[in-house]
């Protein structure tokens, strides 16, 4: 085990894969963003110079492009830095390589990744803060993975990297500087679909994905000062997505809170909620909560965007809501 | 003209294109019975797809369009797996699950088939960089019609595909109607400030050629021109096939107003009915060709009939594979959403 930041184990994990597969290209450069951290990726594009291609600025047409080298030999990873800027690859993401494999007729394969960083960073405003996932998963045909640690990006990207599907990379720059445990394997790969506890609890149990996770944990600190044990559960990827340990946390703790950046309305906190009243509404003792991010563009003003977004203080909040009510 | 090849070859593109002729003529009979979804036929076009694409090699790709049975068919698609798509069967070239719309076939060199407009631009030119970053001697064609030109998407690629010299060739069948039809609100036609289409080729700096879209040997010529660029390395190169709109493809679904194509239009004048008498004399690629053929000696009325016969016996025995073929198991709608 070795001890990495974020954005490290995102460049390892890509300089693994174009160590170990001559089909493996880097389309896009700013998988970093615009942070600080984006020197370490400058290095690799330097040791790689005929395999990262600095496209135009033209996501519709190069996402495109990428897609069109999958079915023809490469396993590209493509990068649009900010999730915002996948809407104008959309007509490719959503209507070319999620349909392919399908309408094929199950023989043509779309090898590839989607990378790009989702959420509000700061100052995004509405052009620059977008969290697409959910319109993302409401596409048969991609798989998404949204890591939140330094170990999980690196087995999840080796597991992206092997797979025949489009795989949408979720990711947020806020997790570039945390820092955490990572394998001495640079192989060793998280499989698709298997949720990881990210905290144990027998309280509540608190869904939470990508940079979501932090602040959850970061809740579940402060509520175990107050003897609440929140149970974080981390999906780690949406697309497939491993139902029965948010079912078996539910099963345990009756109370249920979802933590997404998405905003409200068809966001992935309505999915998972969907999916455990469905499934479990018995063993529900309490209506879910869902913290998100409110149903309007993300605005400018720092103490405007942190009231639309969902904070660690409103993850407590919620927390001592949903285990104040109803009996337990 | 006809191109500079030997007979055998001569003929074997004419038999192509009496597939294509009769397989489309087929189904826009067959789409009176059964539903097969909005449908668009290559009828017209066959002196543009079969010469073009018979200067691909195994291994090269196409991505083509909504319209795309004559390519497919033009590069030896089995035309009973493609009516058996087109009627939504278990034995279709998607197994049911594409349509007329998607056909694809990836043993013949289709991976995929969009059929959003402009969708193909992209995909065409990254299979070309694939090529060219893997260093395989292969080439990408993207066929498209006019109305491609005014998505986006084309900008964005041809610009990818000239500044990275990939070895891709677009396409454009230019079939777009003449003012007349396009206020008789006849199916859409290209709504274009630039022209010639070529210009936005040009602006690129790719290399462009105009061909008569009838004529087989100019589009042989030209294909065979841009290929050879795209294998040594000159990159990309733009072709605007111009063709005249097939009478029965002017409405919004495809109708035989012309009749099933006779053939002896080639040879005997007489015989050419008043209706759409242009049509058969001058302006349907397929006749014009028969009509070289035969001035050159490379094939007499009676070979063509007999060729014809054949050809029109495949495509029976299409129609009925595919009319007899089981529908697909529903379950099997759940399936092949991943590898």
């Amino acid at each position: 085990m070795r001890e990495m930041l974020y954005a490290e184990a995102l460049v390892e994990s890509l300089r693994h894969q174009m160590a170990t597969d001559e089909r493996v290209h880097l389309m896009g450069l700013y998988f970093l963003g615009l942070t600080k951290h984006r020197a370490i990726m400058a290095r690799l594009h330097a040791d790689y110079p005929g395999r990262v291609y600095h496209p135009p600025i033209a996501e519709v047409g190069y996402v495109g492009v990428a897609i069109g080298a999958a079915l023809a030999g490469l396993r590209p990873i493509v990068d649009m830095a900010t999730a915002s800027f996948m809407f104008q690859a959309f007509p490719q993401i959503v209507n070319e390589a999620a349909n392919i494999h399908y309408m094929s007729g199950g023989a043509t394969k779309v090898p590839m990744v989607f990378h790009f960083n989702h959420g509000i960073r700061g100052g995004g405003a509405a052009q620059h803060s977008h969290s697409p996932q959910a319109m993302l998963w409401n596409t048969p045909g991609l798989e998404i993975m949204a890591p939140s640690t330094p170990r999980d990006v690196m087995g999840l990207v080796n597991t992206a990297a092997a797979s025949d599907n489009p795989t949408a990379w979720v990711d947020h720059v806020r997790l570039f500087d945390t820092s955490g445990p990572v394998p001495d394997d640079k192989d060793f790969s998280i499989p698709f679909g298997v949720a990881d506890v990210k905290r144990q609890g027998g309280d509540v149990t608190v869904f939470a994905s990508s940079w979501m996770v932090v602040r959850a944990l970061e809740a579940a600190e402060t509520l175990s000062a107050e003897g609440i044990q929140a149970e974080v559960i981390d999906p780690r990827t949406l697309s497939p997505l491993d139902e029965e340990t948010i079912l078996e946390s539910v099963a345990k703790t009756g109370r249920l809170v979802v933590v997404d950046e998405c905003h409200r309305r068809c966001g992935v906190a309505a999915e998972i909620t969907a999916v455990v009243t469905e499934r479990a509404f018995g063993d529900l003792v309490a209506a879910p909560i869902r913290v998100t991010t409110a149903d309007v563009p993300i605005p400018f003003s720092p103490p405007l965007e942190q009231h639309v977004e969902p904070t660690t203080d409103k993850i407590v909040a919620a927390v001592r809501a949903v285990t104040d009510s109803a009996a337990g | 003209m006809i191109p500079d090849l030997p007979a055998d070859r001569l003929t074997d593109y004419l038999r192509r294109m009496l597939v294509i002729r009769r397989f489309e003529e087929g189904l826009i009979e067959l789409a009176g019975e059964y539903a097969v979804g909005h449908f668009h036929v290559y009828i017209g076009q066959e002196a543009t797809g079969v010469p073009a694409l018979a200067q691909l090699e195994p291994g090269d790709v196409g991505f083509t369009t909504h319209r795309n049975h004559g390519h497919l068919l033009a590069r030896g698609t089995d035309p009973a797996a493609m009516f058996a798509e087109i009627l939504g069967k278990e034995t279709g070239t998607n197994r049911g699950k594409g349509g007329t719309l998607h056909i694809a076939s990836l043993e013949n060199g289709f991976p995929t088939t969009s059929a959003a407009t402009g969708g193909c631009t992209p995909l065409a030119t990254g299979a070309a960089f694939a090529f060219s970053r893997l260093g395989r001697d292969r080439v990408s064609v993207c066929l498209f019609g006019d109305g491609a030109l005014e998505e986006g998407t084309f900008h964005e690629s041809i610009n990818i595909a000239a500044l990275e010299s990939l070895p891709v060739i677009y396409l454009c069948e230019n079939n777009s109607l003449e003012a007349l039809g396009q206020k008789a609100n006849e199916y859409p036609s290209s709504t274009m400030a630039a022209a010639p289409l070529t210009d936005l080729a040009a602006a690129f700096k790719v290399p462009t050629i105009t061909v008569d879209g009838t004529d087989t040997g100019a589009v042989h010529d030209a294909m065979a021109t841009a290929v050879g660029r795209a294998r040594g390395g000159g990159g990309p190169t733009f072709i605007e096939a111009l063709t005249v709109r097939w009478p029965g493809s002017r409405p919004i679904w495809p109708q035989l107003l012309t009749g099933p194509t006779d053939l002896s239009y080639a040879w005997d004048p007489s015989a050419i009915p008043a209706d759409y008498a242009v049509w058969h004399a001058e302006q349907d690629g397929l006749l014009r060709y028969v009509r070289e053929l035969l001035s050159a000696g490379v094939l007499t009325p009676d070979e063509a009939l007999a060729m014809d016969e054949q050809v029109k016996d495949r495509i029976e025995r299409g129609v009925r594979f595919a009319l007899d073929s089981p529908y697909p198991p529903v379950a099997s709608a759940l399936e092949s959403v991943y590898a």
